[in-house]
């Protein structure tokens, strides 16, 4: 694993300047703060214009840990012939994905790093320190939810072995995402109804819980545990179901 | 117990099938219509350990889905196929170890890396040690002639040295089978020249099994004794090259220069007159009466030169592949 990791690092870094474009790429939360803490000041909400300030940076440091491409990837592969080579090696080619998103965030982070620190040189009213145990908990966390994340996408790649555009599949999912996992908004500030059912699905779990333990907001720390082990295990057993028929499907096109 | 064996091997795809115009995209995109396309028929064949064999076949023949079969790419329609002993499709990572797939217009290096980086990753995935990593890769340069281009980023390569630099890392864990998929694609003579030596090589050194697909005769002709033709997904021949010649092309050629020039019904006496060209003139004779033929020729015309050549393979094989048919 060492090697693919080296390796894949290395691959990462060549391109530094697209690198740095895809984290400012990621700035949404950067602007949807601006939007948030306007309106805090003259409505009435949950959170405090500071905590909007940290939540919506939290989401952006959050994203920039879990970013997931892999269902592009995978597609391409599938109709470039590429996974033939994958196929012929004693590796599930799961690995090779994993191994180049997990190498690119440490190409990443420091300029996620450099940004944060922009923020606060910007906005030092915001500035705050998790204390040692809260900031590890909140890296696993973030582990957690970038390998749910990773999960749940390499699942609907599979649909590329069927459709050859399976990533139109993830544009539709996008759209939860974007809503339920408290990218557009902070939880707190949801209907309670929406609040209950959203819960229950993965999303909140990839970026709305890990930023706010990043940040200190109240969590229900085991319900999340158990549900984000849930929905690993679910997404798992359908990976592995699709992946095997899949397999049956693959025609290796082109190679 | 032989490396390869193919029993009625047979793979069909469903393709969808969309009439032209625009009524045609309408229906094409509420009710697709799908016609089974039968791309390998009922294939069998056995390779022994350390066989070079050459699989030969026009474009769409049904080769390339053949190897796809036997390395565990796609699982086939029917009949039954083992490699090494295992069952390809269950790809288990005894039988993934002990074959590899070159294919000339595929590539697996990492384009932007040096090939040392790729070479390390399928060292990592197959498993191999340091120490047997570096003394494979010491020997594969060697064989190769790659020394110093390991390092530099694989899209700085010239086609031949990538090509090579691709077979390094489809040879890296040392595979007893090999199916080559046009391995000298595109490749200058000189380059294909060295690839073929090398394939040679590596097949006596390690006895390794070789199938090997190629559209240049020369890499047949230089590699294979045994050649199997398929033709619209069918298995057409299976035997030796000199034995596919000689069945399709059982003539010669007989070529000579006159003192004098003779009228073509005059020549046309003497045999199948191919070609005349003021006084030379080409005969097709059937190998059985050849040397009467040429000791007419000799004895009845004022002959200067007299020549007597095969057909060249290119044409004989073309004319296999064209007409699928050898009779």
């Amino acid at each position: 694993m060492s090697t693919l990791l080296a390796v894949y690092y290395a691959y990462m870094v060549e391109y530094r300047a697209e690198l740095v474009l895809w984290v400012l790429s990621g700035s949404l939360p950067i602007i949807l703060m601006g939007i948030w803490v306007q309106a805090s000041q003259t409505g009435q909400f949950t959170l405090t214009p500071i905590e909007f300030a940290r939540y919506f940076l939290a989401v952006f440091l959050v994203r920039q840990f879990t970013v997931v491409w892999v269902i592009w990837e995978f597609e391409r592969e599938i109709v470039e012939g590429k996974l033939s080579f994958r196929l012929l090696q004693p590796l599930n080619p799961i690995w090779h994905h994993f191994a180049s998103h997990f190498a690119e965030r440490f190409a990443r982070l420091p300029f996620a790093f450099m940004l944060v620190g922009l923020f606060f040189w910007l906005y030092p009213q915001a500035f705050w320190l998790p204390d040692l145990g809260q900031f590890l908990l909140a890296l696993v966390v973030m582990l957690l939810a970038f390998a749910l994340r990773f999960l749940i996408q390499y699942t609907f790649a599979m649909a590329a072995f069927w459709t050859e555009r399976a990533s139109s599949l993830e544009q539709f999912g996008f759209l939860f995402y974007l809503f339920l996992s408290g990218i557009i908004a902070p939880l707190e500030v949801f209907p309670p109804l929406v609040r209950e059912i959203a819960l229950w699905t993965p999303y909140p779990y990839l970026i709305h819980f890990p930023a706010s333990l990043l940040i200190g907001l109240p969590v229900n720390l085991g319900q999340g545990l158990l549900v984000m082990g849930g929905w690993s295990i679910a997404f798992f057993l359908l990976y592995r179901w699709l992946w095997k028929r899949g397999l049956r499907q693959y025609s290796g096109m082109g190679a | 117990m032989a490396a390869i064996v193919a029993e009625n091997l047979s793979k069909f795809y469903p393709v969808a099938v969309k009439e032209p115009g625009f009524q045609g995209t309408l229906q094409h995109l509420f009710k697709r219509t799908y016609r089974n396309i039968k791309a390998v028929q009922n294939i069998s064949f056995e390779i022994a350990p350390g066989e070079v064999v050459g699989f030969l076949g026009a474009n769409g023949a049904g080769k390339t889905t053949t190897l796809k079969m036997l390395t565990g790419l796609i699982y086939p329609s029917e009949g039954k196929v083992t490699v090494a002993g295992q069952v390809p499709f269950q790809r288990k990572a005894k039988f993934l170890k002990q074959i590899t797939l070159v294919m000339g217009q595929k590539q697996q290096l990492i384009w932007d890396l040096p090939a040392l980086d790729s070479l390390r990753i399928n060292a990592a995935v197959y498993g191999i040690r340091d120490r047997d990593f570096e003394v494979q890769i010491d020997t594969l340069t060697e064989m190769l002639g790659l020394e110093g281009k390991l390092t530099q980023p694989v899209r700085k390569l010239s086609l031949g040295e990538r090509m090579k630099a691709e077979l390094m890392a489809a040879l890296v864990h040392q595979p007893q089978v090999l199916f080559l998929d046009e391995p000298t694609l595109g490749l200058d003579v000189n380059a294909q020249v060295s690839v073929r030596n090398f394939l040679r090589e590596y097949n006596q050194r390690y006895q390794a099994t070789v199938l090997l697909t190629s559209h240049y005769m020369a890499d047949i002709t230089a590699l294979c004794e045994r050649v199997i033709v398929i033709h619209q997904g069918e298995l057409i021949y299976d035997g030796s090259l000199e034995g596919l010649i000689d069945r399709f092309a059982p003539c010669r050629e007989v070529e000579i220069e006159l003192a004098k020039s003779y009228t073509p019904e005059h020549l046309a006496q003497y045999g199948d007159v191919e070609a005349i060209e003021g006084r030379m003139a080409k005969f097709l004779v059937p190998q059985e009466t050849l040397t009467r033929t040429v000791a007419t020729l000799l004895s009845e015309l004022e002959v200067i030169d007299l020549a007597v050549t095969e057909p060249p393979i290119e044409e004989v094989i073309g004319r296999v592949l064209r007409s699928g048919s050898i009779s």
